[in-house]
């Protein structure tokens, strides 16, 4: 039978510290179901005021990428220079560009 | 697909090496040496059992706070040190070992937490030394380990500080109403502050040259400076602190050096390792009330885990 006197599934936290900024991740909680963890991240993570919004995603749904494959896998970019504005050349003299 | 390139473990280890030197974090994913994962498993794990058996000797006090204030303030301060405990679980869980392995090894005897623990509250200036002491030198440690080179940690940590100030501000505050009291309330704060003070700098752990693994925690960053160079630091700072008030730290051979810093008498190393070992005053009161409330919520657990599948 499958030991039920576990603490829960691990859930990755994420905070947005004020309206319109972008959500960061702050650690992880655990719990049962998505209310409970939601509760959890509140109570854990935001006991001061430190977010006007949550997201949690369980941790085994994450898709990560490690620094070591970082050679590799961020390669694309690596060749694309022209993606940068300071790329190109411009005329002596050219405004608001 | 991807490719994997092979990496000998050597070039690993010295592209580890590079990222700590020019002071970029380690993740989870990236490849570690066992050596580091193993000093953070133990070390963090540590800190965060010593955060949660910190709650049980300012939780016998809960419901003799002499007001409704400090009764307040002090169940907020012991929710935080559980909430650190859950932040320093969630980075340590990162490093591949679970909440539920990390609490099986402390109910084991297998991993430990703070020692100072292990010494009774006796009274309510208990409670002032203990935030003002305990909380103090534990921020003094946790504003260093900011710095630490385990990301995870190293986030832990600045969470934990932004929170800390607070503690000790609270504790000394209690400190300074008893030193403004009647001759009884000052005697009672000198009286928690010499039961506290020696405990307090032996939170830092042993001396330089008795602390074996300095070394390679220093040279790959998980500490960012030696147990004797942050325990000068807690006292030079906490000294004016007692005085301002009226305290007198009990140390008769502390020397007040040319530069403003303070040189300490001998630490009592045997107490030390007594309670390190498991024979301090209250060791097995602190593990068996662990055990038992876990034990005690284990229905809570089971009911919730049934709960969750049926949603």
């Amino acid at each position: 039978m499958e030991n039920q006197d576990t603490q829960g599934e691990l859930w990755e936290v994420f905070i947005q510290s004020k309206a319109g900024q972008p959500f960061k991740h702050a650690g992880a909680v655990h719990a049962y179901d998505r209310e409970m963890a939601i509760e959890n991240a509140r109570d854990t993570y935001t006991r001061r005021g430190e977010g006007t919004g949550l997201w949690v995603v369980k941790s085994k749904e994450i898709v990560a990428v490690s620094q070591n494959e970082e050679g590799y896998f961020f390669d694309p970019a690596n060749d694309k220079v022209y993606r940068h504005p300071t790329f190109y050349e411009m005329p002596e003299g050219v405004k608001n560009m | 697909m991807i490719e994997t390139k092979a990496i000998s473990n050597e070039e690993l280890l010295l592209q580890f090496e590079a990222k700590i030197e020019a002071e970029q974090k380690i993740e989870p994913l990236d490849w570690m040496p066992d050596e580091y994962r193993n000093h953070l498993i133990r070390q963090i794990s540590q800190h965060a059992h010593s955060e949660v058996i910190g709650m049980q000797p300012e939780g016998n006090w809960i419901t003799r706070a002499p007001s409704l204030r400090s009764k307040k303030i002090l169940l907020a301060k012991i929710q935080d040190e559980g909430g650190h405990g859950l932040y320093l679980y969630s980075a340590a869980e990162t490093l591949g070992v679970s909440r539920d392995q990390y609490i099986q090894w402390l109910h084991e005897g297998k991993a430990k937490y703070s020692s100072v623990f292990n010494s009774p509250a006796l009274n309510w200036a208990d409670m002032g030394a203990i935030g003002w002491l305990v909380d103090g030198a534990a921020i003094t440690n946790q504003v260093s380990l900011q710095r630490t080179s385990y990301g995870p940690y190293s986030r832990a940590m600045v969470r934990i500080c932004k929170e800390e100030s607070f503690h000790q501000r609270q504790g000394y505050e209690i400190m300074w109403k008893m030193m403004e009291g009647t001759k009884d309330q000052q005697e009672m704060a000198q009286d928690a502050l010499n039961r506290w003070w020696w405990p307090a700098l032996m939170m830092f752990g042993p001396h330089d040259s008795d602390s074996p693994r300095t070394g390679n925690a220093m040279k790959w960053k998980i500490k960012r400076e030696t147990n004797d160079y942050l325990r000068e630091k807690f006292i030079n700072k906490t000294i004016p602190q007692a005085e301002l008030i009226g305290l007198k730290v009990p140390d008769a051979n502390l020397i007040l050096l040319e530069d403003g810093t303070y040189k300490h008498g001998d630490i009592n190393w045997d107490d030390f390792w007594k309670n390190v070992n498991g024979n301090g005053p209250c060791n097995e009161q602190r593990l068996d009330h662990h055990i038992k409330a876990h034990k005690e919520g284990s229905w809570v657990r089971e009911t919730a885990y049934v709960s969750g599948k049926n949603k």
